[in-house]
């Protein structure tokens, strides 16, 4: 049988407001978690495939306890197996502490296909999707924009500097999404009762020493208050600053 | 320290990106080496200042992209404590890599370098900036046009190295893009409108500037979601792309949170809206209080009297 895995995780919603304080973003003043964006769409494909195939589909996180919310909204659209991957030691894991938690559980798992967003709404790194795959020895396809999941070889197009690129890749093999035009499934009534059973399984992994430490966090670089025109007849005269002051025309 | 610097390639010859990643490594006081996979720009490579040494790394591999291949090939010829490469997608997948197969951390969209190693680089999209220390070695990808570029003059040596790598993922069709517009992540000047453009046909007007100054088009996360006629790949924000262009112009866009996450280290950035009090003015070099409908005519008739 078909096995996939997707990886989900849990990131402020995008809409809030990221504070510092004492050197590190404030996470008990976000009132917001939501699954990362990008790993909804992998999700929604994920489901696609499973529906086309018959397929089961394993979602994991690695998280705190409040991440089984990821979990449990997957199961709500019929993922069977949810895994949580933590260890209350664990703080500001680095890229390779990350991937080696994955990388051990997805061994586990013996998924063909793994599906992730193209990168976290937090981290904005891009780094789990690719080195998962090498830590398993698999293929990857990055930054997927289309599919079509339906038939016996599915396909996903990325996006290249002169245009698209339509591949049929053969398993075992990582795929990231990004965003698309694509809607998202809500899940129904039946799905919500399910999910408030499921079951979540709960495992730690070795990961090794950090190799990153965190020194500070800080806000963006305030800009100086710029200036402000009124009405078109200024239009002009700001044509002038950008090419005479800024020099960017 | 060695550092190797991944150079990053577009039709055949170097992107200017790689200058800026030569120019951050060098304030590291480090040999430095370029490898340019597939070959290509090794000759300019050269002529960086700084660099050391310049090894084009031909193989069967390069011909079409699997990251996996590259990063096999890349890492088995390029020594080094600290591989630099730049950050669009294909950078971060190799890295990501090469970073996987040494078993040492990545750390990606770096905006800030020095020894030590101390890195800063976005988080949030920007929302906050990470300071972090690296113990042992690391992969880094640099954000464009965030470091200076090293100047011209160098006289590095350029050797060629057969390399391959096991390249399982093939290309079943290949679609030429329909329009030759510039991508947002590309270009210098970026002119984006908001859903206070109204309706998806006022683009037109954007697109109409944008042709006279070389810009691309964007739009916000609000336009994009209420008009499918505005695809994703437009999208400039938190779910969408991030972009850092000498100017960035923003039409009928309020400046909600995520959008200003994804374009404020834009180097000069033009708000025109007819909301006084609309957020993207607080990021604003220059703004314009006024419709687009007053402000889009005068603003193409006057950047058509510069060209």
């Amino acid at each position: 049988m078909v096995t996939i895995a997707v990886l989900l995780k849990q990131v402020p919603d995008t809409t809030a407001r990221i504070t510092v304080s004492d050197g590190r973003v404030d996470e008990t003043a976000i009132s917001t978690w939501v699954t990362s964006p990008y790993d909804e769409y992998a999700l929604e494909v994920a489901i696609q495939h499973k529906e086309a195939s018959g397929a089961s589909i394993t979602a994991i996180t690695l998280g705190p306890p409040r991440a089984d919310k990821v979990l449990k909204d997957a199961a709500a659209l019929g993922v069977e197996n949810l895994v949580r991957v933590w260890d209350d030691a664990w703080e500001s894991l680095d890229s390779n502490q990350v991937q080696a938690a994955l990388s051990t559980i997805l061994e586990g798992v013996e998924a063909d296909w793994i599906y992730c967003g193209k990168q976290s709404a937090d981290r904005n790194q891009g780094s789990t999707g690719p080195g998962v795959a090498e830590r398993l020895g698999m293929a990857c396809i990055v930054e997927i924009s289309d599919w079509d999941v339906t038939g016996a070889q599915p396909s996903f197009t990325r996006a290249t500097s002169s245009g698209n690129e339509r591949l049929a890749p053969t398993p075992p093999i990582v795929l990231t999404f990004t965003k698309t035009e694509t809607e998202l499934r809500r899940p129904n009534v039946r799905g919500i009762m399910a999910a408030k059973k499921a079951n979540i399984e709960v495992v730690s992994a070795d990961i090794g020493d950090a190799q990153v430490q965190v020194v500070a966090h800080n806000p963006p670089a305030q800009k100086p208050e710029g200036r402000k025109f009124e009405g078109a007849e200024s239009v002009p005269e700001v044509v002038g600053l950008l090419r005479d002051e800024a020099k960017v025309i | 320290m060695d550092i190797t610097i991944i150079a990053e390639t577009q039709d055949g010859g170097l992107h200017p990106v790689t200058a800026q990643l030569v120019g951050a490594a060098s304030s590291l006081g480090a040999s430095l080496t370029v490898i340019c996979p597939g070959g290509a720009g090794g000759e300019e490579a050269c002529g960086i200042s700084g660099v050391g040494k310049v090894l084009a790394v031909t193989g069967d591999c390069f011909a079409t992209f699997d990251g996996g291949a590259w990063a096999e090939a890349l890492d088995a010829v390029a020594g080094g404590d600290l591989v630099i490469g730049a950050a669009p997608t294909s950078g971060r997948d190799i890295c990501s890599r090469i970073a996987a197969r040494r078993g040492v951390s990545i750390i990606q969209d770096v905006i800030n370098l020095s020894p030590g190693l101390n890195i800063t680089h976005p988080i949030y999209s920007g929302k906050a900036n990470q300071d972090l220390t690296v113990t042992g070695n690391c992969v880094l990808t640099l954000r464009a046009n965030t470091f200076p570029p090293a100047p011209s003059g160098g006289t590095a040596q350029l050797s060629t190295v057969q390399q391959s790598g096991d390249v399982r993922l093939a290309v079943a069709e290949a679609f030429a893009r329909a329009s030759e517009r510039l991508d947002v992540t590309d270009a210098d000047i970026i002119i984006s409108g908001g859903r206070g453009m109204g309706h998806p046909d006022n683009f037109r007007h954007l697109y109409e500037v944008a042709d006279v100054i070389g810009a691309a088009v964007g739009a916000s996360r609000a336009a994009v979601d209420t008009w499918e006629e505005i695809p994703h790949s437009l999208q400039v924000g938190q779910t969408g792309k991030t972009v850092n262009p000498s100017l960035y112009i923003a039409v009928g866009i309020s400046g909600a949170i995520q959008h200003l996450a994804g374009m404020r280290t834009s180097k000069y950035i033009v708000a025109i809206n007819k909301d006084p009090e609309a957020p993207i003015f607080k990021v604003a070099d220059y703004g314009i209080v006024c419709t687009w409908e007053e402000a889009i005519p005068v603003l193409k008739e006057e950047l058509s009297k510069l060209t």
